[in-house]
């Protein structure tokens, strides 16, 4: 029965505060174009992405019509291209990169994931080659995106792909320094990373995924944030029970968008992502969902208990309104995403350190934090080996996207535009960890008893 | 199937005569009608039945919106799954 108070609240939600549907995401394996011939991989693969996405985008507009709700991405990720590497040893992977940029084109998509290698335990020689190529790769493309997961809770942390990673992750920003280090933020590093993931800059298609499949990642920080205003004198367990709420009708958005996306593409449901994403936008930031809650600013203490309560009770509220949910399922903190978060890291209040707990309770992990372009490799590799013990140990996916800011110094900006905003080149430690990362080899995977 | 158009802002002389005027050119039905205005605030929603249109659904989305900004009105036009599966469990 439809009542007028819910279909005002619905057209409240998107009209003033920022609901969306942030990506429909179609994942697609590329196993069956493994081939030797890497030219020819390269046309099976650049074939299959666009004969199962070339509606995408299509589709994707024509539901944002029907049901009068704006789908800001729509996205396409593969199997991890070092799989498909790993059959032409001799060749360079950019190769795949240019075509999977080709495939982007044609079919109109905002992205592709899954130039990805997973190496947790140890390398294969396409996934070394892979790696390598990275810089390159995101430097001679504009919409692919990169991962490589050097960590797992099974596994332990893979500390000569951690070295390995620093080296990369500041090679890239080097060599894209004239667009504003714009390949840094399109490279993950991740612990423990998840196969189903439709948000990028780490979405990949795993191998125990099926052939083709949709996945939506919902959003709505400004919902939340709305609904928790209207209880200025609510206790925390209230609070909870209106997150859960909130986070009940957004995810339900979500599957409504995903059942119809899967029905008018003749491809299988995947997962809906209820993750909290923020953007630059007024009004859609999770920095302001916690202060909300009572902080004066985000990265005070008592952020990350307001952040644990946050991302437990969007799971629990959104759990309940979708069968599927999958992917990273969380609040997403990334900094010059985020307009209150780069407030509290310009102001000095939101730290490394804080980012880093907060980190522990909540989706992802330290993500889109621009540090001083001089970083030395080895301390990327210690920052990226801090947060994936945090993963591994706490059985949770954590990740790393920094991005050296190649000739600005502590306190300067780095400006992207856009979703990807803007942000303050954050303070590093300065006591070197190289003697640490130079040992390499391999942190043994943790036990599971004993726990204290 | 059925639509939920929403419309919101100064009231003004002929809005529900436009708004489905619009809705007849498609051949949709208008089911029901929920209206008030407060002080000079216009708010109108209104249920129509879209199983028999002559034209696309994101046809009468887009003549809706073009209409609202010619009367400076906001003009939603939404498909009722989208309040049945958000508001009901």
């Amino acid at each position: 029965m439809l009542n007028v108070y819910n279909i005002l609240e619905t057209i409240r939600m998107i009209q003033d505060e920022c609901l969306d549907i942030r990506t429909i995401t179609m994942g697609i394996s590329l196993l069956d174009c493994i081939d030797t011939d890497i030219d020819r991989a390269c046309e099976k693969v650049y074939g299959k992405i666009v004969s199962k996405a070339g509606n995408l985008v299509a589709v994707g507009q024509q539901i944002e019509k029907e049901y009068g709700i704006p789908i800001v991405n729509k996205r396409i990720s593969v199997t991890p291209i070092a799989m498909l590497a790993a059959a032409c040893p001799n060749e360079n992977p950019v190769k795949f990169a240019r075509t999977l940029q080709r495939a982007a084109d044609t079919c109109g998509v905002n992205f592709i994931g899954g130039y990805s290698a997973l190496v947790h335990k140890g390398f294969s020689p396409g996934d070394e080659a892979l790696i390598r190529s990275i810089p390159e790769a995101l430097d001679v493309t504009q919409n692919i995106c990169s991962s490589v997961n050097i960590g797992s809770t099974k596994s332990g942390i893979n500390m000569d792909a951690v070295k390995l990673m620093g080296q990369i992750v500041k090679e890239t920003a080097e060599r894209t320094a004239d667009r504003d280090c714009i390949g840094a933020a399109k490279l993950v590093v991740f612990c423990n990373a998840v196969e189903d993931n439709p948000f990028m800059a780490g979405a990949f298609h795993g191998v125990g995924e099926p052939d083709c499949e949709i996945h939506v990642g919902v959003s709505g920080p400004g919902v939340v944030r709305s609904a928790l205003s209207k209880y200025p004198d609510a206790s925390i367990n209230e609070l909870a029970d209106i997150i859960k709420k909130t986070a009940f009708k957004i995810t339900r958005m979500g599957q409504l968008v995903g059942a119809r996306a899967s029905e008018l593409l003749n491809v299988p449901f995947g997962i809906v992502d209820l993750s909290l994403a923020p953007t630059p936008a007024i009004g859609d930031s999770v920095a302001h969902i916690l202060e909300e809650m009572g902080l004066e600013m985000c990265g005070t203490h008592g952020t990350t208990a307001c952040l644990a309560m946050l991302n437990d009770a969007v799971k629990k509220g959104g759990v309940m309104a979708s069968s599927t949910v999958g992917g990273l399922s969380g609040a997403f903190i990334p900094v010059s995403e985020d307009a209150g978060m780069i407030d509290a890291a310009v102001a000095g209040v939101l730290s490394l350190e804080k980012l880093e707990a907060m980190t522990a309770v909540c989706s992802v992990g330290l993500d889109m934090i621009v540090v001083p372009g001089e970083i030395a490799p080895e301390t990327i590799s210690a920052i990226i080996a801090d947060e994936a013990a945090i993963g591994m140990v706490n059985t949770k996916t954590t990740a790393v996207r920094l991005i050296p800011a190649v000739g600005k110094k502590e306190g300067e900006m780095l400006e992207f535009g856009g979703l990807l905003g803007s942000g303050p080149v954050m303070p590093i430690k300065e006591k070197s960890a190289a003697k640490f990362i130079n040992r390499g080899g391999r942190i043994p995977a943790p036990m599971h008893s004993l726990k204290n | 199937m059925r639509a939920v158009v929403t419309v919101i802002g100064k009231d003004n002389v002929g809005i529900l005569h436009k708004v489905s005027g619009v809705c007849s050119d498609m051949g949709a039905n208008v089911i029901e009608v929920t209206q008030s205005v407060l002080q000079d605030m216009f708010a109108m929603i209104m249920l129509v039945d879209i199983t028999d249109m002559t034209e696309d659904f994101s046809q009468l989305a887009d003549d809706m919106t073009k209409l609202g900004e010619k009367l400076g009105l906001s003009i939603h036009t939404m498909h009722e799954d989208v309040f049945n599966s958000m508001h009901n469990i």
